[in-house]
């Protein structure tokens, strides 16, 4: 296991993060040619929706996890962090904008849904909360804020990621199980944070 | 070959969605909670040697074949506009008859308010029912006016043709003036009750689903506005149009609701 984690983390060294910014923008430019072409049913705009949604979560879920990761597996995906988190920004961007302009569309509604509509409200405050943490992404703000002040902001993601899974639970109608699962999987990557580094798969891999 | 129902002044003049989508674009959660599930699932269910059973408040109580129930009524195509919960809404040409001959048939007893109705379970060939989505089996009812109302009708048919199981084969309500979740698919039990019965999206959640359910643009969904909605099969950029009140059907069912509150009674 650990000589697997080592050839990974040697083949990953040598893989840049740049290209995971087309590739992730590619599905959802898929996405958009399967409505127009037909290819996602009769009712195009909600697929797109909820499909971007769902993926946006994943990403999401990805992030949060580069950390255990590392931590637990030793398994050093750092440098891909910040693209799954702008991918993640940009999914949940669009999955926002197809809400509005195609779904919802009347922008007196608009309003009255963020107000009125309790998941809605907390799916608009998680993007809300994605908003500077993808303004702060990268170098410069980086150097700028400081690595302290800087980590202390993108802690907003122990609060939008619960937020998003939780969107997700309450949108679904009736008990369906799979968002519950993503939700206890987002909590689950937020507790291993609470738990204490010295674990000896760690010392093994820093060892190494 | 052709079912040969007749046409009914019931009807809307508007244009039907293609059996495509009418076919394609389900909530039948027996088959999945997916859109596209129950057109993917639904042919496991076996519909040969189909009985209802009649019971309850009836002078008739027993069990009917679908030749026995389709023996002596004339099939009509009715043309209804289905409103979704969920926001959405379709045209679609069912082919059927009204509810009243069968109940008038089996002779309803004078004690008898409410109509009961059950889908079938199969859980060897409803690939949903595994996971608890709702309690199966999913039930329904009407009060005995909504139900003897000449725009209620049990359909076995749609564009013509036998109803394919996706859309609740091989008999089913539909009350077109309510959220299309009331007209309950694949019937095996029809109960005349004294008392309002168990529904099963109202069991599920209370203060979002009544046993109403009129369509009404002027009282939310808890989680939605109910004031518009998207009609089915305008492609990406499908415009959103006003719900109205019954659906459109105010002028043959609002008097059975003269002097409620509908807010209350939603």
């Amino acid at each position: 296991m650990l000589l697997v984690i080592e050839a990974m983390n040697k083949a990953l060294r040598r893989v840049p993060a740049w290209p995971l910014y087309p590739l992730g923008a590619l599905p959802v430019l898929w996405l958009f040619w399967q409505g127009v072409q037909g290819g996602l049913g009769v009712d195009p705009a909600k697929a797109i929706e909820h499909r971007l949604g769902l993926w946006g979560l994943w990403l999401l879920i990805a992030g949060l996890a580069v950390t255990p990761l590392g931590r637990f597996a030793g398994l050093r995906l750092i440098k891909f962090r910040r693209a799954i988190g702008l991918l993640a920004f940009f999914y949940i961007l669009t999955h926002l904008l197809v809400w509005l302009v195609l779904d919802v569309q009347i922008p007196a509604q608009i309003w009255a849904d963020i107000v009125k509509r309790p998941y809605i409200t907390i799916g608009m405050a998680a993007f809300v909360m994605m908003v500077p943490l993808a303004l702060t992404s990268n170098n410069w703000s980086l150097r700028k804020l400081g690595p302290v002040r800087w980590r202390r902001l993108h802690r907003l993601t122990y609060i939008l990621v619960p937020l998003g899974a939780v969107h997700f639970v309450m949108v679904v109608k009736g008990w369906q199980m799979e968002p519950f699962y993503y939700l206890g999987i987002v909590l689950v990557l937020l507790v291993l944070r609470l738990v204490p580094t010295a674990i000896p798969a760690r010392r093994r891999a820093l060892k190494s | 070959a052709g079912l040969g129902a007749v046409k009914s002044d019931y009807s809307t003049m508007e244009e039907p969605n293609p059996l495509e989508h009418i076919t394609s674009y389900n909530n039948y959660y027996e088959f999945g909670t997916g859109k596209d599930d129950p057109a993917r699932n639904a042919h496991r269910l076996t519909t040969d040697g189909w009985q209802v059973e009649i019971a309850g408040l009836v002078d008739k109580p027993g069990t009917w074949t679908m030749d026995d129930i389709l023996k002596g009524t004339t099939l009509e195509e009715r043309i209804y506009r289905l409103r979704c919960v969920e926001g959405w809404s379709m045209i679609i040409p069912w082919v059927g008859f009204e509810l009243s001959d069968l109940l008038n048939r089996v002779g309803v007893q004078p004690g008898a308010k409410y109509v009961a109705f059950e889908t079938a379970l199969r859980p060897d060939e409803m690939t949903g029912v595994g996971s608890r989505v709702i309690d199966w089996p999913y039930v329904e009812g009407l009060r005995l006016d909504e139900a003897m109302n000449p725009l209620t009708i049990l359909a076995t048919g749609l564009y013509d043709e036998t109803i394919p199981n996706q859309n609740g084969a091989p008999i089913r309500l539909v009350v077109p003036w309510k959220y299309g979740f009331k007209s309950i698919k694949s019937i095996v039990r029809i109960t005349l009750t004294e008392d309002e019965p168990p529904t099963s999206w109202n069991k599920t959640l209370p203060n979002e689903y009544g046993f109403y359910s009129n369509v009404n643009p002027n009282v939310d969904h808890p989680r939605w506005s109910q004031a518009t909605e998207r009609r089915i099969g305008g492609g990406l950029r499908a415009p959103r149009l006003p719900t109205l009140m019954f659906n459109g059907y105010g002028a043959q069912v609002a008097d059975l609701y003269d002097g409620m509150d509908l807010s209350k009674y939603f």
